[in-house]
Order: C-alpha cells, then sequence, then structure tokens
C-alpha cells in the first residue's frame, strides 16, 4: 500500500514536470530556428510577419503599467501596513476588495476596459485604455507583495527609527522602504509577466493595430495578441512559435530575477 | 509645523490609493451590471439563462446562454478531474518527498509554470494536444477532452503552490505522532498530514476552479466553440468566455448586450467563487 | 544632592484598553543621575520607560492620564512635538537594533533626521558619539560595514552612539544588556557610568545586581504600582516596603 501510494505521488511529480519541461522544451526547439531576422523589421508587413513593432509595444505597454500601477499599489501597500490601525474597517473593504479584483478573468477586465475606457470615456482603442485596464489587473499582485515585504521588516527598526525623533514618512522611505524593496520588486517583476503574458484584457482595450502606437491614444497590439492572432488565423505557425519563445524567454528571465530577489529577501531577513 | 503637514498630506495620498481598488472592483459591477442587467430583464431571465439556442444572426434572434453555461461547467469539471489530482499529489511530493537539492530546482519551476502566459499553453495544446485527440477520436480534435486537459494542466500551478504551502503549515507534531505509533511514511502523510491541510487545499481547488472558469484566450483556440448544447466530450463546446471574445468584435446592439449580459452571468459566477474562496480562507485564519 | 528635577511623573495612570497597566504613579527623576526601574516582568517597568519619550503612542487602544513633565513642561501636552521630544529623551532597546545600514549612516541617521547634511559636521558627530560609546577604537576603520555584521555588544553599543548623535539630555534604556554575553555587558555598564556625566539615565532592568550596580535611585514596580522609589543603597540595604525586601531578598535567594 505505502509504496503504491509513492509511485502514484512520484508519478505525479514526473507528469507535472514532464509536461512543464515539454511545454518549453517543444516551443524552443520549434521556435527558436524560426527567429528569422525578418521578424524582427521595424515594420509589420504581411509578408514578413514582423513581430517587432509588437515588442515595442509590449515594452511601452509594461513601462507605463508600471509608472501608474506600481505607485499606486506600493502606497496602498504603506496605508495598510504603517498606517492602517488594527480592525479597521476600511482596511477588511480594501483587503476583499484586492482580493475579489485578482481574482477576476481576464476577459471580465477586457470587457470592463471596454465598456468604461474605449467606450464610455470615449479613450477608442488605445495604449492609454489598455494601459489603464492592465494597470488595475496587477494591482493586487503589487499590493500584495507590498504588505508582505513590509510586514517582514522587523519592528524594532521602526521603533529606532521613531526613537530618534524620525517622523512616519522619513521612516518609512529611509528605513522600511529599503528593506522590503527586494520583496516590492519581485511583486513588481511579477506584473511584468502579468502584462506580458495577458490577452484577453487586451484585445478591447490596446486593440490589434499592427503599428507601433505612435502616442497613448493610437492602438497596437503586444508580443502575446500578436501569438493569439497568428495562432487563430492559421497562416503563419512558425511565427507563431517565434513569438512563443520571445514570450517564454521573457517569461523565464522574470522567473529568474524573483526567485533571485525572494532569495535576497529571505537571507536578508535571515541576517539578523 | 511644516513637517506635521507633509505627514498628513502623504497619509493623505496613501489613503486616496489604497481607496483605488475599492473604486475600481464598484466601476467594474457598475458596467458590466448596467450594461448586462437590462438586456436579461428585457429578454427575460429564464429565457435568457436556460435557452438553449444562442443564434444572433437568426431572425428573430435568440439568445440562451445555457449551452455556454453548461460548455464552461464541463471544461471546468474536466480541467477540474485531470488537474486536481495530479496537482494535489505534485504538492504532497514537494512537500513531503523531494530532497531539498531537488526542491531548490522544482520550486522555481512551478513558479514559472504559473508564469507562462495562457496563450502559449493555449498555442501548445493546439500544435499537440489537439493532432493526438484527432487521432484518438476522430473528428477535428477539437472538444471537450483537448480544453480539459489544456485546462487541467493550466490550473496545475495553483492547485500546487497553494496546498503545497497548506501541507507544510500542518505542526510537525502530527506526522511524529503517527510515525511513533508505527505508520509508514505514506501512511502518516496521507491519513494525518493531508486531511489537517483539508481547508488549504479546498481553497486552492476553488481558486483553480475560478481560473478555469475564467480562461478565455487558450480554450478558444482549441474547444471548438459551437454554440449549441454539448453532445458528448469528443465534441466541440463553447464557453461564456469564449462565446464573449468570438463575438464581441463584430457585435452591435442587442448582440452586443447579449454578450455585457454573458459577462454579467460569468461576473457573478466568479464573485461566488471568490465569496466561497473567501469564507473557506477565514475559516481557515480562525482555527 | 540637590540636583532638579529632569523629569516629573504625576498622578498617572495608564490603560491599554480595559486593562489598568501603570496606577497612580508619581515619581521625580533627578538630573544627571542613573534611576533604575526594577520588577517582575510583567510589573509595567518598560511601559513606564515607553511612556517617557512617548514609543507608546504605537501601541493602539492605550490611554494615559495624569501628566509627565520634562523640564517643567508637559509632554504630552498639546503644543509638544513628539519628534522634538524623542530627539531629547534618547532611547535604547532590549535587543540591539542597528539599522541594516552601514555604521556610519546609522549614527548619522538621527542628525540627518534633524536636518544636519554638513558631510564635516555629521563626520564630527559620528565619531564623537562612537568614542562616547566607546566603540570608536572597535569600527573607526571599518565605518562602511553594515552594522548587522558585528558582534551583538558592539551593536548595543552602536545604538548607544546613534542614541547620542542626536544630543539628547535623557537617555532611556530598556534592559539593554540582556541579549548580551557577560564581557559585553560590563562593557556597556562600564559606559552608563561613564554616560551619567552628561546624561540623565533611566534604566530598565530585570538584573537587580546591575541595578545596585550602576545606578543611584532604584524604584520598584509591581503589577503596575511603584511600590518604593529610593535611593539605590537605601532600596538594596533597607527597603521600607515589606514588597520590595521580598523580592529583592527571594531574588537573591
Amino acid at each position: 500500500m505505502s509504496r503504491l501510494l509513492k509511485s502514484v505521488v512520484k508519478l505525479s511529480a514526473y507528469i507535472t514536470f514532464g509536461v512543464l519541461f515539454f511545454i518549453i522544451g517543444y516551443i524552443l526547439v520549434r521556435g527558436i530556428p524560426n527567429l528569422s531576422p525578418s521578424l524582427f523589421h521595424l515594420e509589420y508587413t504581411t509578408e514578413n510577419v514582423s513581430l517587432f513593432p509588437a515588442m515595442i509595444t509590449t515594452l511601452m505597454l509594461v513601462f507605463l503599467t508600471l509608472i501608474i500601477a506600481t505607485p499606486i499599489g506600493v502606497f496602498t501597500g504603506f496605508y495598510l501596513v504603517e498606517y492602517a490601525k488594527k480592525g479597521n474597517r476600511l482596511v477588511e473593504v480594501i483587503r476583499i476588495a484586492t482580493e475579489t479584483l485578482s481574482g477576476i478573468p481576464s476577459i471580465v477586465y477586457g470587457l470592463f476596459g471596454m465598456l468604461f475606457f474605449v467606450v464610455y470615456l470615449n479613450f477608442q482603442y488605445s495604449l492609454l485604455a489598455g494601459t489603464l485596464t492592465v494597470g488595475i489587473m496587477v494591482l493586487p499582485l503589487i499590493i500584495r507583495a507590498t504588505e508582505e515585504a513590509l510586514l517582514s521588516v522587523d519592528d524594532s527598526l521602526r521603533e529606532g527609527s521613531f526613537a530618534l525623533g524620525a517622523g512616519m514618512l522619513y521612516t518609512i522611505f529611509k528605513i522600511v522602504l529599503p528593506s522590503a524593496m527586494p520583496g516590492i520588486l519581485s511583486g513588481v517583476i511579477l506584473s511584468i509577466g502579468r502584462i506580458v503574458g495577458e490577452t484577453a484584457a487586451l484585445m478591447f482595450t490596446l486593440g490589434t493595430a499592427t503599428k507601433i502606437p505612435e502616442g497613448l491614444f493610437s492602438s497596437g497590439r503586444t508580443l502575446a495578441l500578436h501569438m493569439y492572432i497568428l495562432s487563430t488565423e492559421g497562416m503563419h505557425i512558425n511565427e507563431s512559435y517565434a513569438t512563443g519563445v520571445i514570450l517564454l524567454a521573457v517569461v523565464l528571465i522574470i522567473n529568474y530575477v524573483s526567485t533571485l530577489l525572494s532569495n535576497k529577501l529571505a537571507k536578508g531577513s535571515n541576517d539578523e | 509645523m511644516k513637517g506635521n503637514f507633509t505627514e498628513s498630506f502623504m497619509k493623505g495620498i496613501f489613503l486616496i490609493c489604497a481607496v483605488t481598488s475599492i473604486i475600481a472592483i464598484l466601476l467594474m459591477c457598475i458596467f458590466i451590471f448596467a450594461g448586462g442587467i437590462p438586456f436579461i430583464q428585457e429578454y427575460g431571465f429564464k429565457n435568457f439563462l436556460l435557452g438553449t439556442e444562442w443564434k444572433p444572426s437568426n431572425i428573430p434572434q435568440s439568445f440562451g446562454i445555457l449551452p455556454m453555461i453548461l460548455g464552461s461547467i464541463y471544461v471546468t469539471l474536466g480541467a477540474v478531474i485531470i488537474g486536481v489530482p495530479i496537482g494535489l499529489l505534485t504538492a504532497i511530493y514537494l512537500a513531503k518527498f523531494s530532497s531539498k537539492r531537488l526542491y531548490r530546482f522544482l520550486k522555481p519551476g512551478i513558479n514559472l509554470m504559473a508564469g507562462i502566459p495562457s496563450i502559449v499553453y493555449g498555442f501548445f495544446a493546439l500544435v499537440v494536444i489537439v493532432p493526438i485527440i484527432r487521432d484518438v477520436f476522430g473528428g477535428t480534435g477539437m472538444n471537450v477532452i483537448t480544453a480539459s486537459l489544456l485546462l487541467g494542466i493550466m490550473i496545475l500551478p495553483t492547485v500546487i503552490s497553494m496546498s503545497e504551502a497548506a501541507i507544510r503549515a500542518v505542526p510537525n507534531s502530527y506526522y511524529e505522532g503517527s510515525i511513533a505509533l508505527g505508520a509508514t511514511h505514506e501512511k502518516s502523510i496521507f491519513s494525518v498530514v493531508v486531511p489537517a491541510a483539508k481547508s488549504g487545499i479546498i481553497s486552492s481547488i476553488i481558486l483553480a476552479i475560478g481560473r478555469a472558469i475564467g480562461e478565455t484566450m487558450a480554450v478558444i483556440l482549441v474547444a471548438g466553440n459551437q454554440a449549441r448544447m454539448p453532445v458528448g466530450i469528443t465534441k466541440g463546446v463553447r464557453t461564456l468566455t469564449t462565446n464573449i471574445v468570438i463575438e464581441m468584435a463584430y457585435a452591435a446592439d442587442a448582440h452586443r448586450e447579449a454578450l455585457i449580459a454573458t459577462a454579467a452571468v460569468l461576473f457573478v459566477f466568479i464573485l461566488i467563487i471568490n465569496g466561497a474562496f473567501l469564507v473557506v480562507k477565514r475559516r481557515t485564519n480562525l482555527e | 544632592m540637590n540636583r532638579k528635577d529632569k523629569i516629573v511623573i504625576k498622578d498617572m495612570d495608564l490603560y491599554y484598553g480595559d486593562f489598568h497597566a501603570l496606577k497612580n504613579i508619581n515619581m521625580k527623576i533627578k538630573e544627571k543621575y542613573i534611576t533604575a526601574i526594577i520588577g517582575p516582568s510583567g510589573c509595567g517597568k518598560s511601559t513606564l520607560l515607553k511612556s517617557l519619550n512617548r514609543m507608546n503612542d504605537l501601541i493602539e487602544g492605550l490611554r494615559i492620564e495624569g501628566n509627565i513633565l520634562l523640564d517643567g513642561k508637559d509632554i504630552y501636552g498639546e503644543d509638544f512635538d513628539v519628534n522634538l521630544l524623542r530627539k531629547r529623551v534618547g532611547m535604547v532597546f532590549q535587543r540591539p537594533n542597528p539599522f541594516p545600514i552601514s555604521i556610519y549612516d546609522n549614527i548619522a541617521y538621527g542628525p540627518r533626521v534633524h536636518g544636519i547634511r554638513d558631510k564635516k559636521r555629521l563626520d564630527e558627530i559620528v565619531e564623537r558619539s562612537l568614542r562616547l560609546a566607546a566603540i570608536w577604537d572597535e569600527v573607526k576603520d571599518n565605518l562602511k560595514k553594515n552594522a548587522l555584521r558585528i558582534s551583538g555588544g558592539q551593536q548595543q553599543r552602536i545604538c548607544i552612539a546613534r542614541a547620542l548623535a542626536v544630543e539628547p539630555e535623557v537617555l532611556l534604556m530598556d534592559e539593554p544588556t540582556s541579549a548580551l554575553d557577560p564581557i559585553s555587558t560590563a562593557k556597556i555598564e562600564e559606559l552608563i557610568e561613564e554616560l551619567k556625566r552628561d546624561y540623565t539615565i533611566v534604566i530598565v532592568t530585570h538584573n537587580m545586581q546591575q541595578a545596585a550596580r550602576v545606578s543611584d535611585y532604584t524604584a520598584f514596580m509591581l503589577k503596575g504600582d511603584l511600590v518604593e522609589y529610593d535611593k539605590t543603597e537605601d532600596i538594596f540595604s533597607v527597603p521600607k516596603d515589606k514588597r520590595t525586601e521580598d523580592y529583592i531578598t527571594g531574588r537573591f535567594g
């Protein structure tokens, strides 16, 4: 009986990691040979099927989203951890709101973004509408990472700072924030992964234009959207593989960095 | 008193930021429900939810979403049947069987799995799983089984990380107590440790169900997307989420409102699942 | 013996929610003396100490009645700036809590908080504070070293130097040696004796020998009451209250 259980457990683990390595390996093996220079043309045409504009659009989207979502998320964390008193009703409501936000599927975000930003605020399909939509989407991630990072900072450091006559803000920015930085950064980096991989929330907000957006109010497509459109059209399977490789590369880098950061965080708190 | 002004000013800023989430969720409710509920009222609650025909281009149009509700339930159920046992057992492996050295490789692997974009999963399923299913079951290869396999894989990281954390949170004394009575390592884990982690594992399953119901772009690529009542697991289905994406681009008037109403129904499903998750989680915290 | 009263505590009561933690405390703390507060754990000695620089403000549901005067001014009064209070009344904690930054930045932290930016001034302050805390010779070549990477005893002296760097008038010490080994403890005690020339020191300790060794005045607390407060030699040789005597003799065996 015990041996059977053990084999089943092991078998499951083999399946899980087998699937993982197979997916990554398959996409890489099939995709890397397809990374031809023509995919990196500045402009997309139906002949070159360049993914370069989508790369640039992805970078723009990530950058703009983080600029908006990071301060809001981190400041929310400050409020929840450093300022709010225990048993504060508002904190309860904020927690429920962020937890609910994190459970909402991206298609609902996408539809909301379309109804609110694209139509109601008349932003049209645009970088701005896409940014704001995914901005709300990654907010819970950043908030939670910030909260956890702030909570992991030893209270004795805050006391030490207050005891020297430092105010709340000075203490947060000079003492608490530097110690919490790796944790917050790892949340931000995971958000990058989320934004890069997003499709459903962007289709009806950012739109699917093939050009690099000229401004906040013009449309574009990210790599993931590009890959989706290529896959559904079924005409450019090789280019889909190539796009998949780039997406995977981004995800691999992101995971590597966030693992490094969380190790650093763990080490930092062991130092004491 | 300049310092004090800055302090209160920034505190205000932080508070405003903190309220953003609440505003966002309220706006989402308002816009999705305001866009959907009037249509449902007009079309008839029962006709909409239980109607078996979705034919927006017929005259007169019919907008019954029962096929899509069932479609979502089918593929989600399939995903749970495939993903939960494997995920849970993998979590047990990670928490109780793997060596420390191996774990340092495997754990980031699970995080990586969670980070792979859904479109990559979907594309993989399209080029690898679909042909296999086609060979085995005939037809297009895009059906409930394919979508369930895909979603089963996609919910693995959710099930694994949360269940693993729950299993690790069980005090070691439980395990030791069982071992001291002469039970084997495996027996102790399965009859003492895992049951003790029950609520955490249930939360992980609830969350995974939410993920599976909400998944869109990957499912579109492999589910077949036929807007008809499901006719068996080797035939295609359409889910609530894919219904929205497939038709939104060209929908107008009542059709468009019907799609928003579809999102409203999906939203309610998700809110119920989230609510269940929060309740289970809170109960776990109280224990 | 006619030094002025630096801190005067008048009819002070302190509550945590419903819990009456300090009961009608009256106490005069003399300038440039060392005052020790002793008593079993949970008697309120740390709470009393933290009331003196309002570190208790951070605790929710805390309420204080009565007055605490610093140089005759009520520190809980409306126009009293808390941050300025904490500059004048420094604190050293039970567990060394250096910030995870360099030794130099630890010491310079307080002066910077209070607006000193000039590099030369900061250098002077850092050196003077480290000398005062008798740790200059040990760290002068390693000022850029992370303060977490030195021994616990050194860390505590860094924390004392950090407190001294803002030029406080009073130094509160909350069981400053309880986390340290005997040699480090001896060094800190020696240092406290030195500091008495310039500072008014209030030290909470669970170690009665320490109180007897270093302090001029001793307060004995029990369950939130200030049982007895007198010259240290009197407390330890001719305690007036039976409870004080029981505590002191009980502990000594």
